[in-house]
C-alpha cells in the first residue's frame, strides 16, 4: 500500500461495518422488546443491591443466564425451567450475563434459595454453610456489635463461625444485596410466540442445586 | 551495526527469483532501496522520539508491577478464600478487574504507545512530529487509568468486563490521551519521506482510530439489557483484535526481519493478514455469548467471522514463520528475537485456539470455565506481553545508546516468564476442561466442578509466583540500564541486541561465534 486514503478509509469502513452489524442493527431490533408482565422493575432497594453486586464484582464468578438446552445441560442441572431470552433482561442496565461459573448461576437464585437468613450468613462467611466453597467472605458488608440495637438484623451463624462476644448485624448494603438476589426469579413463561412452544416443551420444575440449604 | 535499518533487511532472497514474487518484491523494496539511510539518520529519528518512548515504557513497567501484584493476590484468593477479606477494596471482585484493567490499559497500552511512537519515525524516515502532543497524551491517558483503578477499588464500576473504568471521569481522559498520541503518530505519517507504507505502518496507524472508535462506542451509556451485552463483547473482543493485536503484530513485522537481516517473506500475505483481520476480527465478539439470550443471527455471525479468522491468522503465521525459518538459531543471540518469535507463535496458537473455542461443540464445555482465563493469558501474555518485552529489549538500548548490563538477568527473566506462563496456561487449561466437563454433566453436583478446578488453581498460583519473580528481575534490570553511567561511544558490554546478518548466513563457519 502506498496511499494513506486507502488505509484510513478501509480501516474505518471495516470497524464501522462491524459497529452497524453488532451494535446499531441490534439496537434498533432489541430496543422494541416488551417486558413480560411477570417481570417487575427493580424496587429501589433491589436496584441498590444490584449496585452492590456490581461494585463487588460478583459477575466475575457468577453468570445470570440459562443457556439453550439443545447444547447445554443448564436446565437439567436445575438452573431454571427454560432458557433465558432477551425479554428477561429489559430492566438490566448494564447487563450482568457474566462469563464465569466459578460459582453457580444466579438467574433463578431467588427461587432456588428463597431464605434471606441463608444468604446473609452465606455472604458473611460462605464456608459456614458450604464447607467446600471458594467464594470470598464479605465481612465488610456486616457490623460486629456488642448488642443488637432496635432495627438491626442479626445474622444467624453456626457457633464455629460466630464471634465469641457480641453479634453480627447487617449493613444496608447487605440487606439490599440480598433483596436483589431474592428478586432473581425468572420462572414465568415467556410471552413470545417463537420461544413459547419450545420453552413449554422443555419446562421442568426447578430442582435446586445440591449446594446446601438453610 | 551494519544491519541498521533498511540495508540488510532489504537484501533480495533467492526464492524471490520466482516471477510470482517479482511484483511483490519490487513493491516492497523499491522505495527503501533507493533511499539508503545512514546510522546517523536512524539515531536522529530515535532521538526525536526518545522522551515519549522512555516515558511510556517507564510508566508501563510501573503499571506492570502493580498489575502483577493485583493478579497474584486475585489468584491466591482462589486457594485461600478468606485471605484479605476484611476491607472492601481488597475483595476479589475488585482486585480482579483492577488486574485486568491495569494490565491492558496501564502496562500493555503504555508500552504500545512507546512502540508506536518509536516505530513511526523509523518507518516514515522522518523525525517524530508533535512530540509534546504525544507526551501530553500519555500523561492524560495515565491520569485516566489511575482515576479508573482508584474508583474501581473504591467500588465505582461500570459493571461491564473490560469497560469497568468510570465512563464519566476515567474514560474521557483515556479517549483524549489516545487521540493525542494518535495525532502525533498520524502527523508523523503525513510528513513521511518514503513513498511506500511498510506493513507495520498499516497496523500501528490504523490502531489509533480503531481504538478511539470502539472504546467510545463501548462506553456510551445508551444500552440496556442484552444490547448492553452485545456492545460489551463488541468492545472487549475488539480491544484485543483491533488494538492489542495490531500494534504488536506491527512490532513483530518490523523487528523480526530487521534483527534477522532478511525481508518479510511475502508482501501479499501481509496484505491478506491485515485486511482479513480488520474485516473478520471486528465481528467476533458475540462468540462470548454462545447459547445465551441473544438473537441467534448475532451469535451465528460471530461464529462465522471467528472461523473466517483462519484466513488472516494463517496468512500472518505463514508469513512470519517463513521469515524466520532456517534462522531460528539466531534466537540464541537476541533476546528480542527470542521473545518476538515466541510471541508470533503464541499469536497463531491463541488465534487457532480461539477459533476452536468459538465452535459450539467445544464452547459448551469451555464456556464459563477457567479455560477462558488460560486462553486470555495465552493471548495477552504469551503474545502481547512477550512481544512488548521483546520490543523493550530491542528499543531501550537504541534510544539510550547503551547495552543491557547483564546477559544473565536477561536469561533469568526469559526463563522465568516462559516457564511460568507455560505452566499457567497448561494447568489452567486442564483445570478449565475438567471444570467444564463437570459443569456439563447433569449427574454431577456443582461441588464437583469446584473440586475439579481447585488443584489446577493452586498450580496457577505457583505459576503466578514464578512469573512475578521474572517481572522483578526485569524491572530491576531496566532500572539498572536506565541509571547506569557509561562513557559516550563506549562499546556495548554484551553482544545481545545486534545480530550481524553474516552470522546466520553461513552457520558452519560462525557457529558459536556471536560476534
Amino acid at each position: 500500500m502506498t496511499r494513506l486514503t486507502v488505509l484510513i478509509l478501509g480501516a474505518l469502513a471495516t470497524v464501522i461495518f462491524a459497529l452497524i452489524v453488532l451494535v446499531i442493527l441490534p439496537q434498533s431490533m432489541l430496543g422494541k422488546l416488551q417486558a413480560p408482565p411477570e417481570l417487575k422493575p427493580y424496587t429501589l432497594e433491589e436496584a441498590r443491591g444490584r449496585e452492590v453486586y456490581i461494585a463487588n464484582g460478583c459477575i466475575y464468578c457468577h453468570s445470570q443466564q440459562v443457556r439453550d438446552p439443545n447444547i447445554t445441560t443448564d436446565i437439567a442441572k436445575g438452573l431454571g425451567n427454560r432458557a433465558s431470552v432477551p425479554e428477561d433482561y429489559v430492566h438490566d442496565k448494564p447487563h450482568l450475563l457474566g462469563t464465569m461459573r466459578t460459582g453457580p448461576d444466579l438467574f433463578n437464585v431467588g427461587s432456588r434459595l428463597p431464605a434471606k437468613e441463608w444468604h446473609l450468613a452465606h455472604l458473611y462467611q460462605p464456608r459456614a454453610l458450604v464447607s467446600w466453597s471458594i467464594m470470598p467472605a464479605f465481612p465488610f458488608l456486616f457490623q460486629h456489635k456488642a448488642v443488637a440495637e432496635s432495627g438491626d438484623t442479626v445474622v444467624n451463624l453456626p457457633p464455629a463461625y460466630a464471634p465469641a462476644h457480641g453479634v453480627i448485624v447487617t449493613t444496608s448494603d447487605a440487606d439490599a444485596l440480598v433483596a436483589y438476589l431474592l428478586a432473581l426469579k425468572h420462572d414465568y413463561a415467556v410471552p413470545v410466540a417463537g420461544y413459547k412452544a419450545e420453552t413449554e416443551k422443555d419446562a421442568l420444575p426447578i430442582s435446586g442445586l445440591q449446594e446446601g440449604k438453610p | 551495526m551494519n544491519n541498521e535499518a533498511g540495508q540488510a533487511a532489504r537484501q533480495p532472497v533467492a526464492a524471490e527469483a520466482n516471477p510470482i514474487y517479482e511484483d511483490a518484491r519490487r513493491d516492497t523494496v523499491q522505495e527503501h532501496d533507493q533511499n539508503r539511510i545512514t546510522l546517523a539518520q536512524t539515531q536522529a529519528w530515535d532521538a526525536s522520539s526518545r522522551t515519549p518512548v522512555l516515558f511510556g515504557f517507564v510508566i508501563a513497567l510501573l503499571w506492570l508491577m502493580v498489575g502483577t501484584w493485583l493478579g497474584d493476590i486475585s489468584s491466591f484468593k482462589f486457594d485461600w478464600p478468606d485471605l484479605l477479606v476484611s476491607e472492601a477494596y481488597l475483595t476479589f471482585g475488585r482486585l480482579r478487574p483492577a488486574h485486568l484493567n491495569v494490565m491492558v490499559y496501564g502496562w500493555a497500552s503504555n508500552a504500545m504507545f512507546a512502540v508506536a511512537l518509536w516505530i513511526m519515525p523509523r518507518l516514515c524516515h522522518t523525525r517524530l512530529h508533535w512530540q509534546r502532543v504525544a507526551l501530553a497524551g500519555i500523561a492524560i491517558w495515565n491520569m485516566g487509568v489511575f482515576m479508573g483503578v482508584l474508583l474501581l477499588l473504591l467500588g465505582t464500576s461500570d459493571g461491564l468486563e473490560w469497560l469497568e473504568f468510570d465512563r464519566y471521569s476515567a474514560d474521557p481522559m483515556m479517549v483524549a490521551g489516545a487521540l493525542l498520541v494518535g495525532m502525533s503518530v498520524w502527523k508523523t505519517l503525513l510528513a513521511r519521506k518514503v513513498h511506500h507504507l511498510y506493513v507495520s505502518v498499516w497496523y500501528v496507524s490504523a490502531s489509533f482510530p480503531w481504538f478511539v472508535i470502539i472504546f467510545t462506542a463501548g462506553n456510551l451509556p445508551l444500552y440496556q439489557g442484552v444490547e448492553s451485552a452485545a456492545v460489551n463483547w463488541f468492545y472487549a473482543h475488539n480491544a484485543l483484535g483491533l488494538w492489542l493485536t495490531t500494534i504488536n503484530l506491527g512490532l513483530i513485522y518490523y523487528l523480526m526481519p530487521k534483527i534477522l537481516g532478511r525481508p518479510v517473506y511475502s508482501y501479499w500475505l501481509s496484505l491478506i493478514g491485515f485486511w482479513g483481520l480488520a474485516l473478520f476480527y471486528a465481528l467476533n465478539g458475540m462468540h462470548h455469548l454462545i447459547g445465551g439470550p441473544m438473537p441467534s443471527w448475532m451469535i451465528a455471525t460471530s461464529i462465522t467471522a471467528s472461523i473466517l479468522m483462519v484466513i488472516p491468522v494463517v496468512a500472518v503465521g505463514i508469513n512470519q514463520h517463513m521469515t524466520v525459518v532456517g534462522r531460528f538459531g539466531a534466537m540464541r543471540y537476541s533476546p528480542a528475537l527470542t521473545l518476538l518469535v515466541l510471541a508470533a507463535m503464541a499469536y497463531t496458537a491463541v488465534s487457532l485456539q480461539g477459533i476452536m473455542t468459538a465452535l459450539v461443540n467445544i464452547n459448551r464445555v469451555t464456556h464459563f470455565t477457567h479455560w477462558t482465563i488460560a486462553h486470555s493469558h495465552l493471548g495477552l501474555y504469551m503474545f502481547v506481553t512477550f512481544s512488548l518485552f521483546g520490543g523493550i529489549y530491542y528499543i531501550l538500548p537504541k534510544i539510550l545508546q547503551r547495552e543491557w548490563p547483564s546477559a544473565a538477568l536477561i536469561r533469568a527473566h526469559i526463563l522465568l516468564i516462559v516457564a511460568g506462563m507455560v505452566l499457567y496456561v497448561v494447568a489452567l487449561g486442564i483445570g478449565g476442561v475438567l471444570q467444564g466437563l463437570s459443569l456439563l454433566d447433569a449427574s454431577q453436583s456443582f461441588q464437583a466442578s469446584v473440586e475439579a478446578a481447585k488443584p489446577w488453581l493452586l498450580t496457577r498460583s505457583v505459576a503466578a509466583v514464578i512469573i512475578t519473580l521474572g517481572h522483578i528481575v526485569f524491572f530491576m534490570h531496566v532500572m539498572w540500564l536506565l541509571l547506569m553511567k557509561t562513557e559516550p561511544g563506549a562499546r556495548p558490554a554484551s553482544p545481545f541486541h545486534a545480530i550481524i546478518p553474516v552470522l546466520v548466513e553461513d552457520r558452519t563457519v560462525h557457529e558459536g561465534k556471536p560476534s
